[in-house]
């Protein structure tokens, strides 16, 4: 591990009783970077991202590999480590504010409980970094809306507010869970472009979980591509959006409303459904949905291999599967 | 991979096949299937003492669903689409407003309302709760002909042929709860339940919104099969307007219980007439990652509907915003073939000085 990493994970597994949601997961967030990790509900983004933080209780489940922040074994922490790293040097945003604040009390209360539980400021002090903050996230009126209890403000303001609550002790990683998803499209671009405004003026590194592929191509340098528990892709945006090397993301590139040329033209689909964790097919998760799948596919898991400068692709027929892509390209450019 | 099957069954083709001239059609194709006037919803807010307040979900709201064709209804949350959507099926009642199904007024003695909504089916976004969890899918889709009368032997034959059609095995999925169905499954379920009715028109609201992307893309597909298949109506029904650009004929864009611009899919998505509509085309994530968006072009929250603002309901957050805009409420009027937009800096003579010179009579 170098300075120049925010974090780093290491053959990551995480298992619920009998299921492995996320089984080996390899990632390095440099500083400043902002990456996204996409893929479909099931496909263990969220639990990847939760486990940096190690949200889950103890007992019922298994987490193994490393989680390295900033050179520190997250693994490792004693309790009351953990709650000293918890939003100091790491924080989360969710997707679904109005069920992560507390109800009873105000914001700005929420937020000065933060301040004061990692950093030895007067009250009067921590009020004012939260002011500050509300004006930085642009709240309007934050002096009055401080006192405001959650459910007083509306979607994008909670939004903006748990966003200013998770930068109260200046976490140097942040990490988003679906921010967007609940809000409007309007709400929705305006809180993509906070997220990058603060990355470039705060230095922060961010760690965005999306579904949707635009949200991840606004904000993130880096896309890295989920499925059934382990990254099957990962490059930068361009890379991704452009020569994508693995038939999932292919897939979900094609699938796109906005992909399709004419109008009442069928959309292309990736056939079936994600896999069921329970029951792991042998060989490559994908292989029961993928159009290029052969035999070796069923047999051998692929490993994550370099694809290009900066891009990896876990699939035997990875240049298969670009040619693929291009040619389609060429078709509906000749089409257009 | 049960849920790809989508080869008509045979079962299905006998019962359900229509002509493409409907026997329950009147008017001719070219009478509109509905047509709405007026239409006009207040809910009453309890805010202690002090004078009476109500939200003004749907405020005045006039359009025109043709035969065979998808309307595709967009906005920002509280605009009031899903509550149109509600008034058109009658489960919520109307203030007031006129709504004609083929001619007859919805509720009349020629139409009353059991009649009409046999004829007309909704899908909801939230696939299972909108599905009773004691009843297996079968019996929720054989339940609306049973009460509509048909044998329950045959209601239960036309809900497997549905499940069929909808790519669902019914020796598999029928005898399933809906817990035991996935995400797209249920809405799979969904689908043909609306469909066991042979309805002539189906409400979408938002019914593809909670699907993942490549779940979505494969009901979509079903949904454009079903209505070529069995002479359907859409009304569409999502914020999402790449969605609505792929499914849909026409388009509605609706702010704060009105309607702002109305027309043609290709026309209002690519060139919109009024700058509300712009802005959230704007606002839709661009998949170009040279190409990121740089500003939002509407800041903050949509407004409160309780209150909304005097004149042009989006003069607030308007970029055109000229002094006349708060004054004077503009009509929906035409800009173009079939294209028609709320807008004073679109129409002459309005007084805004983007407004088009007014044409001498030519």
């Amino acid at each position: 591990m170098t300075d120049t990493q925010a974090v780093v994970l290491k053959d990551l597994k995480v298992g619920f009783g009998k299921v492995q949601v996320v089984d080996g997961v390899d990632l390095t967030l440099e500083r400043g970077q902002a990456m996204a990790l996409i893929g479909e509900s099931g496909s263990g983004k969220s639990v990847t991202l939760r486990a940096i933080l190690r949200l889950f209780p103890e007992g019922r489940s298994r987490i193994t590999g490393t989680v390295a922040v900033s050179g520190r074994d997250v693994l490792g922490l004693s309790k009351r480590e953990l709650a000293d790293y918890r939003g100091r040097e790491v924080s989360m945003i969710f997707q679904e504010p109005l069920l992560a604040f507390d109800p009873v009390y105000t914001v700005g209360q929420q937020i000065t409980e933060a301040i004061l539980r990692h950093e030895k400021v007067s009250k009067a002090e921590a009020r004012a970094r939260a002011l500050a903050l509300f004006e930085r996230v642009r709240i309007p009126s934050p002096e009055r809306r401080l006192d405001n209890f959650p459910h007083e403000m509306s979607g994008g303001m909670r939004q903006r507010a748990m966003i200013a609550l998770a930068l109260a002790c200046r976490p140097q990683v942040l990490l988003a869970d679906e921010p967007t998803t609940a809000l409007d499209a309007t709400v929705q671009i305006q809180i993509l472009l906070l997220l990058r405004e603060l990355q470039r003026d705060l230095g922060l590194s961010i760690i965005l979980v999306t579904h949707d592929l635009g949200a991840a191509v606004e904000v993130a340098d880096r896309i890295s591509v989920m499925y059934a528990g382990h990254i099957v892709e990962t490059g930068s945006a361009r890379q991704i959006v452009r020569d994508p090397h693995h038939p999932y993301t292919i897939g979900l590139l094609r699938s796109r409303a906005e992909g399709a040329m004419d109008k009442g033209a069928r959309l292309q689909t990736i056939p079936g459904s994600p896999p069921d964790l329970t029951n792991r097919p042998a060989g490559c998760p994908f292989a029961p949905r993928c159009f290029l799948a052969e035999e070796r596919c069923r047999r051998e898991r692929p490993p994550l291999g370099a694809v290009g400068d900066g891009h990896q692709a876990a699939c035997w027929r990875a240049e298969e599967a670009a040619a693929a892509f291009r040619a389609g390209q060429a078709r509906e450019l000749a089409c257009a | 991979m049960s849920v790809t099957t989508l080869s008509p069954s045979p079962a299905l083709a006998q019962p359900l096949a229509r002509a493409p001239i409907d026997a329950r059609d009147r008017g001719g194709p070219a009478q509109p299937l509905l047509s709405v006037s007026g239409l006009q919803k207040h809910f009453p807010v309890r805010k202690g003492s002090g004078p009476k307040q109500v939200v003004r979900a749907v405020d005045g709201v006039d359009f025109e669903t043709l035969k065979g064709e998808t309307l595709g209804i967009v906005g920002e949350s509280g605009c009031g689409k899903s509550t149109t959507a509600k008034l058109l099926m009658g489960l919520i009642e109307r203030d007031a407003g006129e709504m004609l199904f083929d001619g007859e007024a919805v509720g009349s003695r020629a139409l009353p309302w059991r009649a009409y909504r046999r004829q007309v089916q909704m899908v909801f976004q939230d696939s299972y709760a909108s599905l009773n969890p004691r009843m297996t899918v079968e019996a929720s889709i054989a339940f609306g002909p049973k009460v509509n009368g048909v044998p329950g032997r045959q209601a239960v034959e036309r809900a497997r042929a549905l499940l069929a059609r909808v790519g669902l095995e019914p020796k598999r999925f029928a005898g399933r709860y809906p817990h035991e169905l996935s995400g797209g499954q249920r809405q799979r379920v969904n689908i043909a339940r609306a469909l066991a009715l042979e309805p002539r028109l189906v409400l979408l609201d938002e019914a593809v919104s909670a699907l993942d992307k490549s779940v979505e893309a494969q009901v979509l597909n079903l949904l454009l099969d079903l209505k070529a298949e069995f002479g359907l109506t859409y009304i569409f029904i999502s914020h999402d307007l790449n969605v609505v650009r792929f499914i849909s004929d026409r388009v509605m864009v609706m702010y704060l219980g009105r309607v702002s611009e109305i027309g043609p899919s290709d026309t209002v998505l690519a060139e919109p007439a009024h700058p509300y509509s712009h802005a959230l085309l704007h606002a839709m994530p661009s998949l170009d990652p040279d190409n990121r968006t740089q500003e939002a072009l509407l800041a903050g929250d949509p407004p409160n509907p309780i209150d909304p603002p005097s004149g042009c309901r989006f003069h607030p957050r308007c970029r055109l915003v000229a002094p006349v805009c708060s004054g004077t409420e503009p009509p929906l009027d035409p800009v173009g073939p079939a294209h028609r937009a709320a807008c004073l800096a679109r129409q002459p003579g309005s007084g805004h000085p983007d407004a088009p010179a007014v044409r001498e009579a030519a």
